[in-house]
């Protein structure tokens, strides 16, 4: 279980403990999260449950892979440093207090 | 009360729109009536990690159960509608009750074709693919050592024939025209998923025709080929396309031809009815077109909530497509439809490549293999109107990302 935090914009928070082994798009859709859309269902097609990390999480949420690099590219708002695609990060106990920056395209 | 927007049929252009809808803070009420006993799901996966047991049923869910009793969203499962009385602007189930809507959304999809009945389409181990219970129903037949018939070389023959391979059953696939895919794809992307498939053991027969199935009595036990042949079988699958399901829309009186015919906002010939997703007949750069995937469904919904919340908006996102099958990642941008040309792009490694294809010199889509470059990259390149040589793409060395940006 980690309880993971998603920011906006305007500066509200959601937040919502999340079991382990799911994915932090499925989590940030089941409550309701804006902005993640998460199309192809995870398959690293649709590049719509882009995230931002907050730096000193990084590291724990894993490598960045060659896939998920390209399809960073595809992203509404431009990919920064710490962007992810949230379909690829997985909850465990490691990232309870994950704190995820949502952006909102225009 | 005002009677509130109806949505028929609980698919993924369903959930899109009513994701839209609350995400747009539009306040009038939401009724989602499906035939299923499930809030909307991904499908996709149905062909792939559901049926080979990776993913549990609830992971399908586009959005949990709670969450629309939380977006107060009321859902009718298990729920026919037999008719459209648009005099009355009401729906009516086969339970003989009434319901009546203001707007109307025809999610309604499309249903597997299946095989005729007088050449043994309906005998026990013989199966379609396209629902969670269709799954639930072959997934205890899928056992190492069984002898699985694929009928239909498309993208669910194809996913399936590598479901049964990865969980150790003798494939063998069956398709009428003179190369898998060919309804959808080039010579070059048939090759490679041909080769794909033998390379993991599918016996793969093209320009096969099936004659009929053959049974011991209720039971398939293998098929005849136009040619003579046997082939033994223990269970089948058939792939062989879907129809678009118009029958409501048909007997209410809405304009369909090949799907639900729709204007560039997703609406019907009767202006309270709007239809999305594989059952809409919508034009596109002039031509009358059906797609059945994931993306159109989904941005036919969005698009539909737009529009009921007053923005001026029309269809025309960019399709795209993808397909799993061992590890082989397939991700399509654009439609091939009328392509004269195609141009082979090799990959990082042996197992990637890409297939551009193009009208003349305008170029209208990509089948990347394990490529994602090309697939990422060529979309911004197709988005953007561009149109690289042939030259240019084929050439390994050349920057996509330069050219997309560029």
């Amino acid at each position: 279980m980690a309880n993971i935090t998603w920011k906006m914009e305007d500066g509200s928070e959601i937040s919502a403990d999340v079991k382990d082994g799911l994915n932090l798009m499925e989590a940030a859709t089941a409550n309701n999260v804006p902005h993640i859309e998460g199309e192809c269902g995870g398959c690293l097609s649709c590049a719509t449950c882009h995230v931002f990390v907050a730096p000193e999480w990084l590291a724990k949420t894993g490598e960045v892979d060659d896939i998920e690099d390209t399809m960073l590219e595809m992203t509404d708002v431009e990919r920064e440093d710490n962007s992810r695609l949230s379909c690829q990060i997985i909850a465990s106990a490691e990232l309870d207090g994950l704190v995820l920056q949502v952006p909102e395209p225009e | 009360m005002a009677a509130p927007i109806v949505i028929i049929g609980a698919g993924q252009a369903a959930a899109s729109f009513i994701s839209r809808h609350v995400a747009l803070g539009n306040e009038q009420p939401l009724l989602l009536v499906g035939e299923e006993s499930h809030p909307p799901y991904q499908r996709p996966p149905l062909s792939k990690k559901y049926l080979l047991g990776e993913l549990e049923r609830e992971r399908l869910f586009i959005r949990p159960l709670q969450w629309y009793a939380d977006q107060a969203v009321e859902l009718r499962f298990d729920t026919r509608i037999d008719r459209i009385d648009r005099a009355r602007k009401q729906i009516v189930s086969s339970g003989g009750e009434t319901i009546a809507y203001d707007k109307l959304l025809l999610c309604t999809g499309s249903s597997a074709r299946a095989l005729p009945a007088e050449i043994g389409g309906s005998l026990d181990g013989v199966f379609t693919l396209r629902s969670i219970v269709d799954i639930d129903r072959m997934a205890p037949e899928f056992q190492a050592g069984r002898k699985l018939l694929i009928v239909g070389g498309g993208y669910i023959g194809l996913e399936a024939a590598a479901v049964g391979r990865q969980l150790g059953l003798e494939v063998t696939l069956l398709e009428m025209a003179d190369r898998i895919l060919q309804r959808v794809a080039a010579a070059a992307t048939s090759d490679y998923f041909r080769n794909l498939h033998c390379a993991h053991g599918v016996s793969l027969h093209e320009s096969a025709r099936l004659a009929r199935l053959l049974s011991d009595g209720r039971k398939v036990r293998g098929a005849e080929l136009e040619s003579g042949e046997i082939i033994d079988a223990d269970l089948v699958l058939v792939g062989i396309g879907s129809v678009p399901n118009i029958e409501l829309a048909q007997a209410a009186g809405l304009d369909c031809d090949n799907g639900i015919s729709v204007s560039e906002t997703c609406q019907t010939s009767d202006t309270h009815i709007y239809a999305a997703g594989d059952c809409s007949n919508f034009v596109r750069n002039g031509q009358h077109i059906r797609l059945e995937s994931v993306q159109n469904a989904a941005d036919q919904g969005d698009l539909i909530a737009r529009v009921l919340a007053g923005e001026k908006v029309t269809y025309t996102a960019l399709p795209w497509f993808w397909s799993d099958q061992y590890d082989c990642k397939l991700q399509i941008v654009g439609l091939n439809h009328g392509y004269n040309q195609t141009v082979l792009r090799p990959g990082t490694n042996p197992s990637s490549q890409s297939v551009w294809y193009y009208r003349d010199q305008q170029l209208l889509a990509i089948d990347a293999m394990n490529e994602p470059k090309s697939y990422a990259f060529g979309r911004k390149i197709i988005e953007a109107g561009k149109h690289p040589t042939a030259e240019q793409v084929a050439d390994p060395a050349t920057d996509l990302k330069a050219l997309a940006m560029g």
